[in-house]
């Protein structure tokens, strides 16, 4: 080895495991500080708006400034419901992977707003096309926990056969496209829907949602290309976690300003919105999705927020992360948020909260219990055998229905 | 029937832990939820909290215990209108793995059998020309836009995306003029970038269109093979059949002339592996139009392999309006009975021209064109085999896992005791395809290695 001086660096976190974590270092805007631009802006017009931080819930939970969505109490409390019920939902099936009755899940702890806020936001005929952390959207969607749930145990009841890991949920009735193990394939497809949509005359968008980590996939670059070339009607989402399983997003993002900030290049509009306010993310998808609609192409949304467990029920975070670094997040947890907000607003307060809490936990546990009368994960039933060899064509070739006979199914 | 309470792990990594104490007592009532033990390990505490409801009948380890494996059955619950004296005292599993398995439930009984099915080629027929059907010698280049603007016309859901397919009509003058008769949204000049177009045009197909992808060549498709494979082949199977993906990759395929290893190379042992797409490599006109058009209508993904040095050989095509050809029906294409010569795309007119050579030998080979990889229609391949009791294949791909490969395996397995020879594979030599003229013609096949092979294989006939 030679003797100059290293010209390289990767990236390491502030703080690894041990240390006291702390985000003074982020000197993110306060909440209001943006102006909400017209929805047809110039995309250089707007350029701060991907270095900033689009924020409408303040410290004392009042919503400020001009991207308040103006949500109705109606509809707020529908989405603190939501994000309640899948906080449950969540800490319900983490136990059952816990206690070998589930054999895999990923929670979405601190990340419940990304994904309903931006589903309010968004049309029923929208189509999705979700990462991992999106299982809110799917309920804020109308999702039967049951069904949720006889997916992720792949007993008889699960509506894809066994065929796929569980949270890979796959919804065409609820306009939700699946889950993609690789990471990011989704991206290009998301721009491609929303082209077929403009193209068959309709007015259904396309949303998509990846993570900070596959920003350094070709498919983030490819659609961004895409979209932009063709102006698709798509809002494109990245959920800045700050983790890809043990890797830091200073890893993917290398010495870029922010995520957003990437959109520049592409002459796409690029925001950063606090992830973990409900408003502001509804605002932020509201606008995104208005463009999209009337013509303005596609919007990058880089939605600020802290992945509050573990990447999934495969990886330890205490090996790579400090312990409590979720607690010192500055941006809060997103359900409390809302919560204070609604309160204050008079819309809602703690007995409220406790008793529909409490309605969410017995909901879930009697989807539990329902689901596994569908069978369990491992002693089934599971999908009929014969079923293996199906899908595979639209008509089953005759070497499958020879292979399903030696089966002796 | 009692149910197991399990020790829940605190994280994945952990493996066992101390039951640090008992919050129900046996006889109590557990309602679903409920908080009936704390479980502790170095780093941190848990509660563990009832999943079922019923009567804790029985508890297994005691509180206080140390070293409790993860998922050994630490109690035992009782359900609703048991008697909890009844539930029986298992032993906690030793390795913690064991769960008593609850015996399962008997399977549904298996739908009868079908009849043993041969292989089902013998019901795709080529469509019945009708007397006095004229033909015109068109090159394969327009044999392929003719069908494709006729798919055009025919269904308005059908567009074309990829590098220079509008304004410069196609790097090899594929799409000439459908820019003009169909406008830019249905003939889209794309970005370089395979991968990226070939994702857009998934979501095309996923969003209810029925988009063609041209791909420049297909040796550039490797950087799409994630789209094809993981999405546009399984998304149909994965998602229960939801959804599927109705999408023709096409463009051409195998050894140009001169243009080094990166521009040349065969893909249909790649994407003939794979369970969910079609795969189509025509050789004539006529079947680059038929199967062309079958492929645009097929509701599957499909992977059409032309070849570049093919597209301007002119061929008759019948002057029908809608001529389809089935997918997964090979074409004989010289009737013989001394050996069975299996050839794609260019190969094929390679094998006839061997069968030329050979018949002066008085050797009669069966030439056949397999026009579709997968499905392969095998019935076609073991019938002539054992007519012929030889067989040589030949393709331009590398021998190793190639066409070949499974078309012998497949006529060892089915029609081993007709066999008068080992069936032989005409191949590349495995090197990455040279650029220098000589080393080129010396690595890929053509009719003299054919010829040579057929003559080894009938020695002694």
């Amino acid at each position: 080895m030679g003797k100059a001086e290293p010209r390289i660096s990767v990236p390491a976190p502030a703080f690894r495991p041990g240390d006291t974590p702390g985000f003074s270092r982020l000197g993110l805007p306060r909440p209001g500080h943006h102006a909400r631009p017209d929805i047809l802006a110039d995309a250089a017009e707007i350029r701060d708006l991907a270095f900033g931080l689009v924020g409408v819930l303040d410290e004392e939970a009042n919503a400020v400034g001009d991207w308040a969505p103006g949500l109705s109490p109606e509809e707020l409390r529908a989405g603190l419901k939501t994000m309640v019920l899948t906080r449950e939902y969540d800490n319900r099936m983490l136990k059952m992977q816990r206690t070998k009755r589930l054999s895999f899940y990923m929670k979405s702890l601190g990340e419940e707003a990304v994904a309903v806020a931006a589903t309010q936001a968004l049309d029923a005929g929208d189509m999705l096309f979700p990462s991992y952390r999106q299982q809110g959207a799917l309920i804020q969607r109308g999702a039967e926990l049951v069904d949720m749930m006889c997916h992720c145990i792949s007993n008889s009841r699960d509506n894809l056969k066994g065929r796929q890991l569980p949270v890979h949920y796959t919804r065409k009735d609820l306009n939700w496209f699946s889950v993609s193990g690789n990471l990011g394939t989704q991206f290009p497809q998301a721009v491609g829907w929303s082209m077929a949509s403009a193209l068959k005359g309709e007015t259904a968008i396309a949303c998509s949602w990846i993570g900070d980590g596959t920003t350094a996939e070709g498919d983030f670059h490819a659609a961004m290309t895409l979209a932009s070339t063709y102006n698709a009607p798509v809002v494109l989402n990245v959920v800045n976690n700050q983790w890809a399983i043990s890797m830091h997003n200073s890893i993917s993002g290398g010495k870029a300003p922010s995520f957003a900030a990437k959109a520049i290049g592409y002459g796409i509009p690029g925001i950063r919105v606090d992830g973990n306010d409900y408003l502001a993310v509804a605002a932020v998808t509201r606008w995104a999705a208005e463009r999209a609609r009337g013509g303005g192409g596609p919007t990058l949304i880089e939605s600020y927020t802290y992945r509050g467990e573990a990447h999934s029920t495969s990886d330890d975070p205490s090996k790579y992360r400090p312990k409590d670094e979720y607690e010192a997040w500055p941006l809060g947890d997103p359900v409390e948020r809302l919560r204070a907000h609604l309160i204050k607003l008079g819309e809602w307060d703690g007995e409220q909260h406790e008793a529909w809490q409490a309605e969410c936990k017995q909901a879930v546990a009697d989807a539990w219990k329902e689901a596994l009368t569908y069978g369990t994960l491992e002693e089934g039933p599971h999908a009929p055998v014969p079923t293996m060899f199906e899908d595979v064509f639209t008509a089953q070739p005759w070497h499958l229905r020879r292979q399903r006979q030696e089966l002796g199914v | 029937m009692s149910v197991d309470i399990l020790m829940p792990a605190l994280s994945p990594t952990m493996e066992e832990g101390t039951l640090s104490k008992w919050l129900k007592k046996e006889g109590d009532r557990i309602e679903s939820g409920d908080v009936i033990a704390e479980i502790e390990t170095d780093k941190a505490t848990m509660e563990v909290e009832a999943v079922d409801e019923g009567t804790l009948a029985r508890i297994l380890i005691p509180e206080g215990t140390e070293g409790v494996k993860v998922n050994a059955v630490i109690a035992l619950l009782a359900e609703e209108g048991e008697d909890t004296s009844d539930v029986s005292a298992c032993e906690p599993a030793a390795n913690g793995s064991a769960i008593e398995a609850e015996a399962p439930s008997p399977p549904p009984a298996p739908e009868p059998a079908p009849a043993t099915m041969g292989h089902n080629s013998a019901n795709l027929i080529d469509p019945d020309l009708p007397e006095g059907t004229s033909f015109t010698d068109t090159a394969i280049r327009d044999a392929l836009r003719d069908a494709m603007a006729e798919e055009m016309r025919r269904d308005d859901k059908v567009l074309i995306l990829g590098e220079e397919v509008a304004e410069y009509q196609g790097a090899y003058k594929v799409t000439r003029e459908l820019l003009q008769e169909f406008g830019a949204e249905r003939v889209i000049d794309t970005p370089i970038t395979e991968h990226g177009f070939a994702g857009v045009g998934v979501g095309l197909a996923f969003g209810g269109l029925k988009p063609i992808v041209e791909f420049m060549t297909f040796n550039f498709a490797m950087q799409a093979i994630d789209q094809i494979i993981n999405s546009a082949a399984k998304t149909l199977y994965m998602s229960g059949g939801q959804m599927g993906c109705p999408i023709v990759f096409r463009g051409p395929n195998g050894a140009a002339a001169r243009v080094g290893a990166q521009h040349s190379q065969d893909y249909a042992p790649w994407y003939g592996h794979v369970p969910g797409l079609k795969v189509i490599a025509p050789y004539d006109a006529a079947d680059a139009k038929g199967l062309l058009k079958a492929a645009i209508r097929d509701p599957n993904p499909v992977v059409f392999l032309e070849h570049e040095l093919l597209y301007g050989e002119s061929h008759p095509v019948p002057d029908l309006d809608d001529y389809v050809l089935p997918i997964g029906k090979a074409k004989i294409r010289r009737e013989g009975r001394h050996v069975t010569l299996t050839a794609h795309s260019r190969m094929v007119g390679f094998a006839l021209k061997a069968a030329e050579i050979l018949a002066g030998d008085g050797i009669e080979a069966e030439v056949i064109d397999l026009r579709t990889i997968r499905p392969l229609d095998t019935q076609t391949i073991v019938e002539s085999v054992k007519k012929t009791n030889r067989i040589v294949t030949c393709e331009e791909a590398w021998r190793f896992m190639g066409v070949g490969a499974e078309i012998c395996a497949t006529v060892v397995n089915e029609a081993f005791d007709y066999l008068d020879a080992p069936p032989t594979r005409v191949t590349q030599k495995d090197v990455p395809l040279p650029y220098a003229g000589n080393l080129e013609a010396l690595s890929l096949p053509g009719t003299e290695d054919i010829v040579a092979a057929a003559r080894t294989v009938c020695e002694g006939m």
